[in-house]
């Protein structure tokens, strides 16, 4: 028995034809398309500096207290005090400067993973066999691991914040893909004939009676997307992303399980104030606050 | 002058079904007038409006709106058409939750394309003339069931349509309140006639408000018709059993139901009816034909106003107290006052007794 088998499993033991297959596509893709790559990097490093740069442009005690004020609008007392709190505490840990390069790198990679979820998430609302498509590559982004595109991340990008965010962008777009086309699915039928029924185009439907209406998911889809790019940011200090990931592994490579402490704190903040600030934003979630 | 819209061996058969859920219907709706479409739940009166705005692609035969077919419209000539020619009102209201009431009335014109400033004017003065003037700024989930679809009906009301189109726009509401929005739209009919498909399958409904009615079933017309020809002269089994229940008496009116008058007398002009002695009750006339009054052998000269006199376009019900306190039959007199016959108590009972 076990002899009929024995080639298929010696081939399994390297990588595999699905491996090879992959291999060869990133060899490829070195070779041929240095140009695109180099606009991309070019693109995402000048988003990457810019939000870096204005993040850290204010003094840190100006910063909280902007946090806590857009906190008090949104949220409410208790969380601005929270985020007060919390941002004096990082900055008391020394860990200022790394926290702002996270939030820099959180912010581009969501802000990528939006533009280009948003209008897919609609698109698979348009035709059905879209989302037939769209979906599968969103199983494989979600459940993928993510250290194994943070590789060919670094082969076709180099090392740095570029294929951080890269890496990022895959790992944060699922839920705003996914939410959005919920959204919109779940407009009750009887509003969209009505926007019909009075004459809307396409874009009109969408714009006035869709959208307004698929709102509040959206906006939870949204607030899925940064909270999983915070996620993964920490994840890619590992190809030099920097940041309070930096600081994480550094207390793990000298087991210094204080450093690290420090670092997870740190992140533990950050994604609390942007989960509630995003949260937020949610129109049902302000509705429900008033 | 043509047809508002006309259907010409209409069928519909959604994919997978193995009947068709309308199945070759033809009808002429005039312009002006208030047309019920009555059937029970799955007869195919809501497919059968959707296919008049294009909602639904029809499987064959075809729509003429206003002389247009509308199976030559481009999709840009189709949404045209419904911007400025028909507006919809729904069963369940259809109000988008997050517009407030006055933005709501707006919609239609907003996508119309219509800035907000001009198209604020006539969405207030929709709302104004429905009864919500007050209720601008709200949110459709603050106001009850009866004023929600006061909203939907600005809504179709300020694009100031030619037709309506109402997808049992009223089956929701409270009887009562049914009753209110029945009564707005027979106001908004006599200050300005549109023509109005009205889906229903209250037949109290379409017998109070529908000029003509076509009754469906299983995706067919039944019969097409007055409301008094479908109750009068039903062309099947089925549509006499639909009008069984129905209280005769608030559809027809005397002129329907009149008896031939027993014994009438031509006064030449300038005579005195009260000199003469009849040996029977008769109606006397001028030789015209105008009702003068009765001559009774017991009570002798009746003058018309005392003698109980009816109008012809009474309805059975509104005649009831007057027929049965009469001691004469009533005489019943066309709207130059010329006599046309008499009801009879007797006559009035039979007539609401072959409802039952």
């Amino acid at each position: 028995m076990s002899g009929a088998f024995a080639p298929l499993i010696a081939s399994l033991e390297q990588a595999g034809p699905v491996g090879q297959s992959v291999d060869a596509a990133v060899e490829w893709l070195l070779n041929h398309g240095q140009g695109l790559f180099g606009v991309v990097q070019q693109g995402i490093q000048a988003l990457a500096s810019a939000l870096g740069w204005g993040l850290a442009l204010p003094a840190p005690w100006l910063f909280a207290v902007g946090v806590a004020i857009a906190g008090w609008r949104l949220v409410g007392g208790g969380f601005a005090l929270f985020s007060l709190l919390g941002l004096n505490l990082v900055l008391a840990l020394g860990l200022w400067e790394p926290m702002v390069d996270t939030l820099a790198l959180v912010l581009a990679a969501s802000l990528l993973a939006l533009l280009l979820g948003f209008p897919l998430g609609v698109l698979g609302t348009r035709q059905r066999w879209i989302w037939r498509l769209i979906r599968p590559g969103l199983d494989l982004m979600q459940t993928m691991p993510a250290f194994v595109y943070l590789i060919p991340a670094v082969m076709l990008f180099s090392t740095g914040a570029v294929p951080a965010i890269i890496a990022t962008l895959i790992f944060a777009m699922p839920p705003i893909v996914r939410l959005t086309h919920l959204g919109i699915r779940q407009v009750p039928a009887d509003l969209v004939e009505a926007g019909r029924s009075f004459g809307c185009t396409d874009l009109q439907l969408l714009w006035m009676v869709q959208l307004p209406n698929a709102l509040p998911t959206v906006m939870s889809g949204v607030n899925q997307t940064i909270m999983l790019a915070l996620s993964m940011v920490v994840i890619t200090s590992m190809i030099g992303g920097g940041g309070l990931g930096d600081v994480v592994l550094r207390g793990i490579q000298q087991l210094d399980v204080g450093l690290g402490f420090e670092g997870g704190i740190a992140v533990v903040i950050l994604a609390v104030i942007l989960d509630r600030l995003s949260q937020g934003l949610s129109p049902s979630h302000r509705r429900k606050g008033q | 002058m043509s047809s508002a819209i006309t259907l010409d061996a209409l069928s519909k058969r959604f994919p997978g079904q193995s009947t068709a859920a309308v199945q070759q219907v033809s009808l002429a709706i005039e312009p002006g007038e208030i047309f019920v479409v009555m059937g029970l739940s799955g007869s195919g009166k809501s497919t059968l409006l959707r296919m008049i705005n294009g909602l639904i692609q029809p499987s064959s035969g075809s729509v003429a709106v206003r002389g247009q077919p509308l199976s030559d419209l481009s999709k840009r000539e189709l949404n045209r058409l419904r911007r400025h020619a028909m507006a919809m009102v729904f069963q369940s209201f259809a109000l988008f939750p997050q517009r407030s009431v006055l933005d709501n009335a707006a919609f239609g014109l907003e996508v119309a394309g219509l800035p907000r400033t001009k198209r604020l004017v006539p969405a207030k003065r929709a709302l104004e003339r429905v009864g919500l003037g007050q209720q601008l700024h709200l949110k459709p989930a603050q106001l009850s069931g009866g004023m929600q679809q006061r909203v939907g009906l600005a809504r179709a009301l300020a694009l100031d349509p030619p037709i309506l189109l109402m997808d049992e726009a009223f089956s929701a509401l409270d009887p009562l309140i049914r009753r209110d929005m029945q009564d707005l739209l027979l106001d908004l009919q006599a200050e300005q006639r549109r023509t109005v498909v009205f889906i229903s399958h209250d037949l109290d409904e379409a017998i109070r408000i529908g000029d003509r009615i076509a009754l469906m079933q299983s995706g067919q017309v039944l019969q097409c018709g007055t409301p008094l020809e479908l109750l009068t002269a039903p062309a099947s089994p089925e549509v006499r059993a639909f009008f069984k229940g129905v209280d005769r008496g608030s559809v027809l009116n005397l002129e329907q139901i009149l008896e031939p008058c027993p014994q009438t007398l031509v006064l030449p002009d300038g005579a005195d009816p009260a000199a003469r002695a009849p040996q029977q009750l008769c109606f006397v006339l001028t030789p015209s034909g105008e009702f003068l009054g009765i001559l009774s052998p017991q009570e002798g000269w009746i003058q018309a106003d005392a003698a109980g006199a009816l109008d012809s376009k009474v309805l059975v019900n509104d005649a009831i107290a007057v027929v049965a306190r009469s001691p004469w039959p009533t005489p019943v007199l066309d709207h130059q006052r010329r006599l046309l016959g008499v009801v009879t108590p007797r006559r009035l009972l039979e007539t609401l007794r072959e409802g039952g």
